[in-house]
């Protein structure tokens, strides 16, 4: 099976390739990518006008398999993901049961491998039942195949437990993903505190709650030796202390939101359950900080956080309504109208946000289009115009803070293993 | 013309959910109705026609004696049907969401909802999906508009004014609806506010909002014209932000001394329930500048005038 795209505008920043290229896939794998190739008998592709980079890959994932799959299963969560434009994401482990062992490890990559689409890896939980006391069995999820291990949703407040698991995993190489608050600080807030939660009456969560625990994993990552990452980072004293700690040596990683790079905390202006996650939406301050981070390097990745909820737990009172927003059909979109367009980043980077990063921050073996390499491809339209409507979504949840919003650009085409998943040019 | 004036004279919202989206000419209407209706709960017969055939349910979901039970005076004597549904004993407490229960009344045609309800936004939340006129009683630390209102008409009936008046507000600012609510209201009148109490009381960034922050009641106190008290929560203590009772009264109790560094007219205003020694000293609560009672009889009037508008009166022709 060869399949030949050309014509395309490739952006492979570990090969320093930013140009127009035609690239052969011959049986999944990337076989040739030169300037011109003609091939006879490969079903051609034209990609004229288009952008083609490696594979867009999404960190930070919640399919909501097993457990809650009337918010998301594993299957609704990789077609909203292929829709999207990714070719890999990596799932969190806070499902009903967690994944804290080898046997739901194994039960994902089953589910998902059955489902062929986009590549799922799961990370596995720090703690067992993601109690934050002790140690779950990592070196078996490991061989059943996560990629990296997180309690996500609940921070790991024991700086004795973050100690032992940084040291733990420095054997198998993968990371530790900390959701950074102090969960003491941020008490019950449910928006970030200051002059909005002030002015609305709602419970603040300090933005030193997150600033406090990036801090400390900082240290511990620096003193274990251990792989630090930082998920959604959001504040502007958490991003200076990340390019601090980086700047002594440490091994510390961070990602962004789009919706921490897209909006503040004036978008829960009128009570809106969808603009209310964690961490929390925040200042217009924090929010350039992000911008600046992004432009530096100090933000390695770009991850959705896709945080799928059924609509009886947003369409309630505001501080009773579930905390987070999907993000998988929004995220590229996003990321080429406020980023690339604006030119806060160019299109090197962006691919470098979206794939080279997280690839090698995860170990995945992916990011690249070499000859050899999977054909994980993800092909952009910068001029696209979009509309973000829930009645489009392939996640089986809304809980969207884009609805109405009007985008330029947007991943028309999906490849995985040289399969298209999805073709929207 | 004359069109223009009438529908200036008419109340042009669905619903009262705060103070902060009124204009200052809206907050007159209201207040300009209110004397109106006064008068009405003077007579031997306290009742008028006004809503008669209205149906108004009391939508309570936090405990609430006074607020509950003065819209609830102010709608019979309208003449309105009330229906009161409390947060114990009925659907809210086997676990039907808000939406629902909401829903469900709705299907009952009343005309308005009173709503009370402890997280910020809910009055909004309904207003935005129903059809009847939602009156907010207040929700969370977010505001209580009629509460604000007969603050505002108490202040008026005292000094006929309340632009340039120095107002003292003290206690714990940060979970007081009232408080928020009085801001908007104060300052668009044009009255300057202050606000007294421990930093750890003090919501971020306050002084935003349009008023002069203090940590010295006595300080504070110093020549103003109303001082607001409010209710410290004894029953959220450990989160209080204060170590003891004592320590707070000793900080920011209001007391016979204290009152005396204010202007001689003074008005003692408590939105209630008091704590008789822990924000309030008895005999200042009882006392002859205090006008806690006053605020309780003109809560009626104030109802009864918002009742009137937001069921389409006219503020211009008003006959009870």
């Amino acid at each position: 099976m060869k399949l030949l795209l050309k014509n395309g505008h490739l952006i492979d920043p570990a090969r320093g390739i930013d140009g127009r290229r035609d690239l052969l896939v011959v049986d999944g794998l990337i076989s040739r990518v030169e300037e011109t190739i003609l091939s006879a008998e490969a079903k051609v592709i034209d990609l004229a006008g288009l952008m083609v980079a490696p594979g867009f890959i999404d960190m930070h994932v919640h399919l909501r398999e097993p457990g809650r799959e009337d918010a998301e299963t594993i299957e609704s969560g990789m077609k909203a993901a292929s829709a999207g434009g990714f070719t890999s994401i990596a799932c969190m482990p806070n499902t009903d049961p967690p994944n804290d062992n080898q046997s739901i490890t194994e039960y994902i990559v089953r589910e998902a491998r059955r489902h062929q689409g986009v590549n799922v890896f799961p990370i596995g939980c720090i703690s067992r039942n993601r109690a934050g006391k002790e140690m779950a069995e990592i070196g078996q999820m490991v061989r059943g195949g996560i990629v990296g291990v997180s309690d996500d949703g609940s921070p790991v407040d024991s700086a004795a437990l973050m100690y032992q698991v940084l040291e733990y995993t420095r054997m198998f190489g993968i990371p530790v993903i900390d959701h950074c608050e102090d969960r003491d600080l941020a008490g019950e807030g449910v928006v970030n505190e200051g002059f909005l939660s002030t002015r609305l009456g709602l419970r603040g969560m300090p933005s030193c709650a997150e600033e406090i625990q990036v801090q400390r994993d900082a240290a511990l990552a620096r003193y274990a030796q251990g792989r630090i990452h930082i998920a959604h980072i959001s504040t502007q004293r958490g991003l200076d202390v990340v390019r601090a700690a980086r700047g002594e040596g440490t091994a510390i990683t961070c990602e962004v939101t789009p919706h921490h790079f897209s909006l503040t905390e004036a978008a829960v202006e009128g009570f809106d359950p969808n603009a209310k996650m964690k961490p929390p939406l925040r200042s217009e301050a924090d929010r350039e900080a992000v911008l600046a981070a992004l432009k530096d390097g100090t933000i390695d990745a770009i991850a959705t956080d896709h945080a799928p909820h059924n609509i009886i737990e947003k369409e309630v009172e505001f501080d009773q309504a579930a905390f987070g927003v999907t993000g998988l059909e929004t995220a590229v979109s996003l990321a080429l109208d406020r980023l690339v367009k604006p030119r806060v980043i160019d299109m090197t980077r962006l691919v470098s946000l979206f794939s080279v990063n997280p690839a090698r921050i995860l170990n995945l073996g992916k990011g690249r289009l070499a000859p050899g390499d999977d054909a994980d491809i993800t092909v952009l339209d910068l001029k696209r115009e979009t509309e973000i409507r829930a009645d489009r979504f392939l996640s089986r949840s809304r809980n969207s803070p884009f609805l109405g919003w009007k985008l330029q650009g947007a991943a028309v085409m999906t490849l995985v293993g040289g399969r298209i998943l999805n073709d929207t040019r | 013309m004359e069109a223009t004036q009438e529908s200036q004279n008419r109340w042009k919202h669905k619903d009262l959910l705060g103070i902060e989206p009124l204009e200052a000419a809206e907050i007159r209407m209201i207040l300009e109705a209110a004397k109106s209706f006064a008068e009405i709960s003077r007579r031997p017969i306290k009742k008028v026609p006004i809503l008669r055939g209205r149906t108004i349910i009391n939508l309570f979901y936090e405990p609430s004696t006074r607020t509950r039970s003065s819209f609830e005076i102010a709608e019979k004597r309208l003449s309105a049907d009330t229906l009161n549904f409390s947060s114990s004993g009925s659907a809210m407490s086997k676990g039907e969401t808000l939406l629902d229960t909401a829903r469900n009344l709705e299907a009952m045609s009343p005309d308005m909802i009173v709503v009370r309800h402890r997280s910020p936004g809910t009055a909004k939340f309904l207003a935005d999906r129903l059809r009847p006129a939602v009156i907010n009683a207040g929700d969370g630390a977010h505001e209580h508009p009629t509460q604000a209102l007969l603050d505002a008409f108490t202040i008026l009936q005292k000094k006929d004014r309340i632009e340039n008046l120095r107002i003292v507000i003290v206690g714990d600012i940060l979970n007081s609806r009232v408080v928020r609510s009085n801001l908007f209201l104060l300052n668009k009148l044009g009255a300057k506010v202050t606000l007294v109490g421990p930093p750890t009381m003090m919501p971020k960034e306050v002084e935003r909002l349009g008023a002069r922050v203090s940590w010295n009641l006595d300080e504070a106190l110093e020549g103003c014209d109303v001082i607001m008290m409010l209710r410290i929560q004894k029953e959220r203590q450990s989160a209080a932000g204060f170590p003891s009772h004592r320590e707070y009264f000793r900080l920011f109790g209001l007391t016979q001394e204290r009152v005396r560094r204010a202007q001689e007219d003074v008005i003692i205003m408590h939105p209630g329930p008091m704590n008789r020694g822990v924000e309030i000293a008895t005999e200042v609560a009882d006392g002859p500048l205090s006008v806690i009672l006053e605020q309780v009889t003109n809560g009626i009037a104030v109802r009864m005038a918002i009742l009137y508008l937001l069921a389409g009166g006219s503020a211009s022709e008003i006959t009870t």
